[in-house]
């Protein structure tokens, strides 16, 4: 069987995706409007990160998982209520802004600088997870960047599968352009995988995995260290909502042959 | 630190994927626009070729690593060939396409460099000097425009934003840019490609047409049953004729994580919108997919959009679709399929 593995995953929290968002000008930045209110979730591909490292740490005996995350405090605590019933997991906390305006860069340092910090943690059993974009910035650079400051040269984006073959090889498929895998083998840890969707559904609530949880989460919450990340040296001249609105014609009592042939039409046209 | 690099990835016979033709476009204009000095970097076994196809851009150098290691596109060996040609070239701003490839090690580049990296760049501009960058926040739901004042700046270009540049091959003079690959860089090696059996073949990224299955297309329908069956006959006919390239809403390839009767040659690779994909058609047609906001955020780049719904009032209407047509979707495809095989 395997070594152990020491699986940091990063990820925070977006704004649930059905909400609103407008954009506002703030003295460090752009910012959504009313972003303090707006309710949060899990960002989704970090959530399937995490979910992936506790079935890996399930499989694996002696593994451990950390959940590495940087948000405002109050908002972390909230979402760590329906999170911590999920997986077992420590949780390491910066406080501090979860913007998509904040710069990669910026925040990259922040975690790495954190993930250094974390006691017991074996760098070469290390794999370094998260989300292969955030739901907010979108850039899909963040682990990498952080990657790079912990000295990792093998790295993944977009991950669906990871296998552990007997000699302890790690196999993972990678998704590429026009729906295919990309097949690699790395011989060990450490390294880094961002994670695309996974093969995992959400594990369901287990109020004994919250309760465990719940006793190094609250805290790790209080002494949370408040860390500052904005965007400096960018300049942000606009941040809009597309205007475009359709103006939709709605077609209804009308045969479906004819529809049809409307499609088709429209299709070769 | 000063002029633009533009770096690509040749493919092995020495041609340039279409995305990478654009970003030579993109190159060009925007080097123009700043008044600089332009040059590429290429990598891989087959960059003599490529620097010949390239002859013709106004490129002021070529620089190559070259050699089959670095045909691999693995993260180690690529951002070691990257790292090289932006020290080589001494740029300022560094450029390149929004490949899988590229996206995996740029920004691990840029780090080393002491640089910054933007990705996802839908445009490029220049005001009095200033190059300014456009891209999507959020997921697709606002766009930003703008500029930083680091060097070197990295940007990864998106695919569908400037015509491919064409032009005669001639003879282009390359400057090589040593590599020394050190033994840690190959502990992962590169299995393959894991590719669809080729009837299954559903995402087709330079199809005219994006076609999206919702969940309905497994629900109960008007007799009180489901008919999967009947679905995946309607949706692969349509594909094969339309040669349309497949999405899916997130409920529908959820179903079988969940274990539900589903559509086989569907998968989460499919699935379009918040936590899916982003892909650029000039058309699309949606059928049985309610159309709610984390999944229209995936038509941002879509051009015409139809819908095929039983509900008047669902999100497609809210104006986010061109068209609605309120109609049983099985019915209106297998009508469609019938004059697609006719014609
Ligand atoms: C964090 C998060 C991320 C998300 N990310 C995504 C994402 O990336 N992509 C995504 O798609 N969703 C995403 N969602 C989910 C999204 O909110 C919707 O739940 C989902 O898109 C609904 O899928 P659907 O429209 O196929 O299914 P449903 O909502 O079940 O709609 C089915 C539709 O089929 C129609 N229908 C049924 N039978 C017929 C028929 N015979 N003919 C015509 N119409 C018929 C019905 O009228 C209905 O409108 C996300 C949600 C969250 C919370």
């Amino acid at each position: 069987m395997a070594d152990p593995f020491h699986i940091v995953v990063c990820g925070s929290l977006v704004p649930d995706p059905l909400q609103t968002l407008e954009p506002v000008a703030g003295a460090q930045g752009p910012g959504l409007k009313n972003e303090t209110m707006l309710p949060a979730v899990l960002d989704p591909w970090a959530g399937h990160a995490l979910f992936e490292a506790a079935n890996l740490a399930k499989q694996v005996a002696g593994s451990q998982v950390w959940l590495v995350t940087l948000g405002p405090k109050a908002k972390l605590q909230q979402l760590m209520m329906t999170i911590a019933q999920k997986v077992p997991f420590q949780l390491v906390v910066l406080d501090g802004t979860a913007s998509g305006f904040a710069d990669a860069h910026e925040v990259a340092t922040a975690l790495a600088t954190a993930i250094q910090g974390i006691p017991g943690l074996d760098r070469n059993r290390l794999l370094l997870f998260g989300g292969c974009a955030s739901a907010s910035r979108d850039s899909g650079v963040t682990l990498q960047l952080v990657g790079e400051q912990l000295g990792i040269r093998d790295q993944f984006l977009g991950v669906d599968e990871l296998g552990i073959e007997p000699d302890g090889a790690l196999h993972i498929l990678e998704r590429v352009e026009g729906g295919q895998y990309q097949v690699s083998r790395c011989v060990a840890p450490p390294a880094v995988l961002a994670w695309a969707t996974g093969s995992l559904p959400e594990p369901h609530n287990n109020p004994q995995v919250g309760m465990m949880n719940m006793r190094t989460i609250m805290p790790q919450l209080q002494k949370a260290k408040p860390v500052t990340v904005g965007c400096a040296g960018i300049q942000y001249d606009t941040v809009k909502l597309p205007s475009q609105r359709r103006d939709t014609r709605v077609v209804r009592d009308v045969p479906a042959a004819d529809i049809a042939r409307e499609i088709v039409d429209w299709l070769k046209a | 630190m000063s002029g633009l690099l533009l770096i690509l990835h040749p493919l092995p016979d020495g041609s340039l994927s279409k995305s990478a033709r654009e970003t030579v476009t993109v190159a060009q204009t925007t080097a123009q626009a700043l008044g600089m000095p332009w040059c590429i970097g290429l990598s891989g076994s087959a960059t003599q070729k490529a620097a010949d196809a390239l002859a013709g851009t106004g490129a002021a150098s070529i620089l190559a690593v070259a050699g089959a290691d670095f045909d691999v596109p693995r993260y180690a060996s690529d951002a070691a060939a990257a790292e090289a040609l932006a020290r080589q070239s001494g740029a300022e701003i560094v450029l390149a396409p929004a490949s899988a490839r590229f996206s995996r090690c740029l920004a691990g580049v840029a780090q080393r460099l002491g640089g910054r990296i933007d990705t996802h760049i839908t445009g490029l501009e220049v005001n009095g000097g200033t190059l300014r960058a456009r891209r999507w926040y959020y997921r697709q739901r606002m766009e930003a425009v703008f500029s930083r004042a680091h060097r070197p700046w990295f940007l990864l270009i998106d695919g569908g934003i400037a015509t491919p540049w064409q032009g005669p091959a001639g003879q282009a003079a390359v400057t090589a840019v040593a590599v020394t690959l050190a033994d840690d860089s190959r502990r992962t090696t590169v299995v393959g490609l894991q590719a669809p059996a080729s009837d299954a073949q559903t995402i087709r990224p330079d199809a005219n047409v994006l076609f999206v299955a919702g969940a309905g297309w497994t629900k109960k329908q008007a007799d009180g049953q489901p008919h999967v069956g009947e679905a995946a006959t309607l949706i692969r006919g349509f594909l094969g004729k339309a040669q349309a390239s497949l999405g899916s809403s997130k409920s529908l390839v959820d179903l079988k994580t969940e274990g539900q009767q589903t559509l086989d040659f569907m998968s989460h690779l499919n699935q379009v919108g918040q936590t899916g994909s982003t892909p650029r058609h000039p058309k699309g047609l949606s059928t049985c997919c309610h159309g709610e906001e984390p999944h229209v955020v995936g038509w941002r780049f879509i051009g015409e959009r139809r819908a095929i719904n039983l509900d008047p009032n669902c999100g497609w209407a809210q104006g986010k679709a061109d068209v609605v047509y309120v109609a049983d979707a099985f019915e209106v495809m297998r009508n469609v399929n019938a004059m697609l095989g006719a014609s």
